[in-house]
């Protein structure tokens, strides 16, 4: 490790001493000696993605892998299909499993951007009493791990057991509710003629909350006695006990850095506290509300626990509960080509929009350096 | 502050006003705004954890041997089961339980429970880890900051790959690379050395290393757990790099500065604002990984790799022990609040932003 240390420093350095000079070469050895290092990193990281790809092109179906090789030989895209069909021992298909996990991400991101985005602008443009407590109490519970509420979240949600007709009722209410918050979003400002980009996106995540919940309320749920805790609206609201509170604090650490003159200028021009947050503040913050949406997102996407402990019916399960049973010693007679493929598949949604979203990202991971 | 404050900026003129009606006319304006996320946070967050330190002093979830269960208080018709009873209150035996290790207490766990094991692996799991993140981050940050390497930006691109994809997904396929039969890590042992070799990388408990109580899988998952980590801290040193200026190192090189003198006195000093609060996130984050424990090793051999969250997982999830695993929890925060306190105080995080 020492060996490592020094050499790059003293590399850098004298490369530096001549930076004057634009352009300049490295001697062919230092060349050389980076380059191998650079390909040393890169081979180790690289080594877990190329073996999970080679063993899902794997035509053979062995249960095993026995040996290592780049592209197996045969290579097929057979242990896909098997596993779009389906995945585990449960009668479930990847497009279920999907769906589901899609439902919980989606309806927690969108519910934590929604309300998060105004409570995130209190934040950082008011100076109220009690602000500091409760912004202390706010990133406080995003550094308490999910896992350490598990318990008196399932107590509580497993007390909530309403009929399914009446559970429908619940949902269209909310459905509506959240519809209609959409419209008053768009349809003011849209007659105002003072509607932009982000009026519509925010006005439209609450729509789509409606349409969502309202889709919902029209499929009642098998049983007749419906168990809160035991249903995917269940993890998902014990979800936003912490999703909510990493929203709010990541929003306002991007809403932080969005120079205040343009706020300033619009005061004189007499606009309203509304009119700033929707007109200036809101499209200014599109970045923001993308990355933590997509961070959000993914929490749920890939959300394990709550899951694994909340749900009963195989007709809930996710893409992590699947993900389980496809591993290590718990695979059973699932083949290892199936387990690479499940990955591979569970990975490239996320993964994708990570990188288009990469610039952003880094940014606000950031953020809190510039700021010490 | 007051004039980037459009309600206060408006409220500007006016009488004297006493002090309960200037808290309203300062609240008036935030609180539209954070009242939709207060009364979620309220219900979904603040209400489970109050409820989480009343079920801490309970035996919350303990089947007593007349079979009477605490969970279920629904039965046929919305009336109690016949098998139900209220929680009782136990005080603070949870805690002493936990705290002490009492015997039958760690036998009804499965006899492997050891509160001051499991805190002393977490904190040495979690300092080893964010202690190779920081020092590997910076230094191929530095290398590949070097002036005139070829393929600077594949290579960056290369390094970003462990960031990109789901935690679980990275724990998953690490766990089934170190199997001991299938595993490609004893597959290339094997190709290297020349003859088959079946490293039990999950369930050797002997420690690998003489007087170095950690079990291999400890090692296992450190070097996974290291492959996942230092992309994020390198990007941070990047970041923080590029914005040394370069008079620095060519006055120092005038000085007759060394490229290692350089790099200790101007590089690492001028890193260290936007390391120290990227290792805090680090620290915290690491403490509380949940997926590369329970994935990877699941807590063995014979629980001592197990973590608190972990730990506090199985007590409701193979215990069923909610009561427990409340009080653990508690405990769980217990051991984080200083840390937040001490990251908060180092980051200033929470304090105004004035501009």
């Amino acid at each position: 490790m020492a060996s490592v240390a020094t050499t790059p420093a003293r590399s850098g350095s004298a490369v530096r001493q001549g930076s004057s000079k634009s352009g300049r070469q490295l001697k062919w050895w230092q060349q050389a000696l980076y380059q191998a290092l650079c390909l040393f990193i890169g081979a180790t990281v690289l080594f877990p993605v190329l073996w999970i790809v080679s063993m899902s092109l794997d035509p053979r179906n062995i249960a095993r892998p026995t040996e290592l090789n780049l592209i197996p030989p045969g290579a097929s895209l057979d242990a896909y299909r098997q596993v779009l069909d389906r995945p585990t021992g449960n009668p479930v298909t990847f497009a279920e499993l999907a769906m589901n996990s899609l439902r919980l991400a989606g309806g927690v991101a969108l519910f934590a951007l929604l309300i998060g985005v105004s409570a995130a602008y209190a934040f950082s443009r008011f100076k109220f009493p009690g602000r500091q407590y409760a912004m202390i109490a706010v990133l406080g519970i995003t550094v308490l791990p999910a896992v350490a509420t598990i318990a008196p979240l399932f107590a509580l949600l497993n007390g909530i057991r309403i009929t399914a007709t009446l559970l429908s009722i619940a949902l269209a209410i909310a459905g509506l509710l959240a519809a209609g918050f959409g419209l008053l979003i768009i349809v003011p400002a849209w007659r105002a003629g003072t509607a932009v980009g982000s009026t519509y996106l925010l006005g439209g995540v609450a729509l789509l909350m409606g349409l969502i919940l309202l889709v919902t309320a029209a499929s009642p749920p098998a049983n007749d006695i419906f168990i809160l805790r035991n249903s995917l609206l269940g993890v998902g609201i014990a979800m936003i006990s912490g999703a909510l509170p990493f929203a709010i604090w990541n929003l306002k650490g991007y809403l932080d850095t969005i120079p205040k003159e343009l706020e300033e200028a619009a005061i004189i021009d007499g606009a309203s506290a509304n009119q700033i947050f929707f007109q200036i503040v809101l499209p200014l913050s599109t970045p923001a509300l993308a990355v933590t949406g997509f961070l959000s997102f993914t929490a749920g996407w890939t959300e394990f626990f709550l899951s694994w402990q909340f749900l009963t019916n195989p007709q809930d399960f996710t893409l992590a509960m699947a993900l389980y049973n496809m591993t290590g010693q718990y695979a059973g007679s699932v083949p290892w080509s199936r387990f690479a493929a499940f990955s591979i598949l569970v990975s490239l949604p996320v993964a994708i929009v990570y990188l288009m979203l990469q610039r952003y990202i880094v940014g606000g991971l950031t953020l809190g350096g510039v700021k010490g | 502050m007051a004039a980037t404050n459009p309600e206060l900026a408006r409220a500007g003129t006016g009488a004297p006003r006493s002090p309960l009606s200037e808290t309203w006319r300062q609240l008036r304006g935030p609180l539209v705004y954070l009242l939709p996320a207060a009364l979620v946070m309220l219900t979904v967050t603040f209400y489970p954890l109050v409820f989480q330190v009343w079920m801490s002093f309970t035996d919350y979830g303990v089947i007593r041997e007349e079979g009477k269960q605490t969970l279920n208080r629904f039965g046929p018709g919305g009336l109690p089961p016949a098998n139900y009873r209220p929680a009782e209150g136990v005080g603070l035996q949870n805690y002493t339980d936990i705290l002490t290790n009492e015997p039958a207490f760690v036998a009804r766990l499965g006899g492997n429970f050891d509160f001051w094991r499991i805190l002393g692996f977490n904190l040495w799991w979690t300092f080893s880890n964010v202690g190779f993140h920081v020092s590997l981050g910076i230094l191929i940050a530095v290398l590949l900051n070097v002036e005139g390497l070829w393929g600077r930006k594949i290579y960056r691109a290369i390094f970003i790959l462990p960031m990109v994809l789901p935690n679980i997904v990275i724990a998953t396929v690490w766990r089934n690379m170190f199997d001991d039969q299938y595993g490609a890590i004893n597959q290339l042992i094997s190709m290297i050395a020349g003859s088959p070799i079946q490293i039990r990388w999950f369930n050797q408990i002997d420690p690998p290393i003489p007087g170095i109580p950690l079990p291999l899988s400890y090692y296992a998952m450190l070097i996974a757990n290291i492959w996942l980590g230092w992309p994020f801290m390198s990007i941070v040193a990047t970041g923080a790099l590029q914005s040394i200026p370069k008079e620095m190192y060519e006055a120092a090189s005038i000085d007759g500065a060394t490229g290692r003198q350089q790099f200790w006195s101007i590089t690492l000093p001028l890193l260290r604002p936007a390391m120290v609060p990227a290792a805090m996130v680090g620290i915290v984050m690491t403490f509380n990984l949940f997926h590369i424990i329970y994935f990877m090793s699941g807590g063995g051999p014979l629980g001592r790799t197990e973590i608190m969250v972990t730990q506090a997982f199985r007590l409701v999830n193979v215990n069923q022990l909610y009561g427990v695993a409340a009080a653990f929890s508690v405990l769980i925060a217990a051991v984080l609040i200083p840390i937040f306190l001490i990251t908060n105080r180092i980051t200033r995080a929470t304090e105004t932003y004035d501009g």
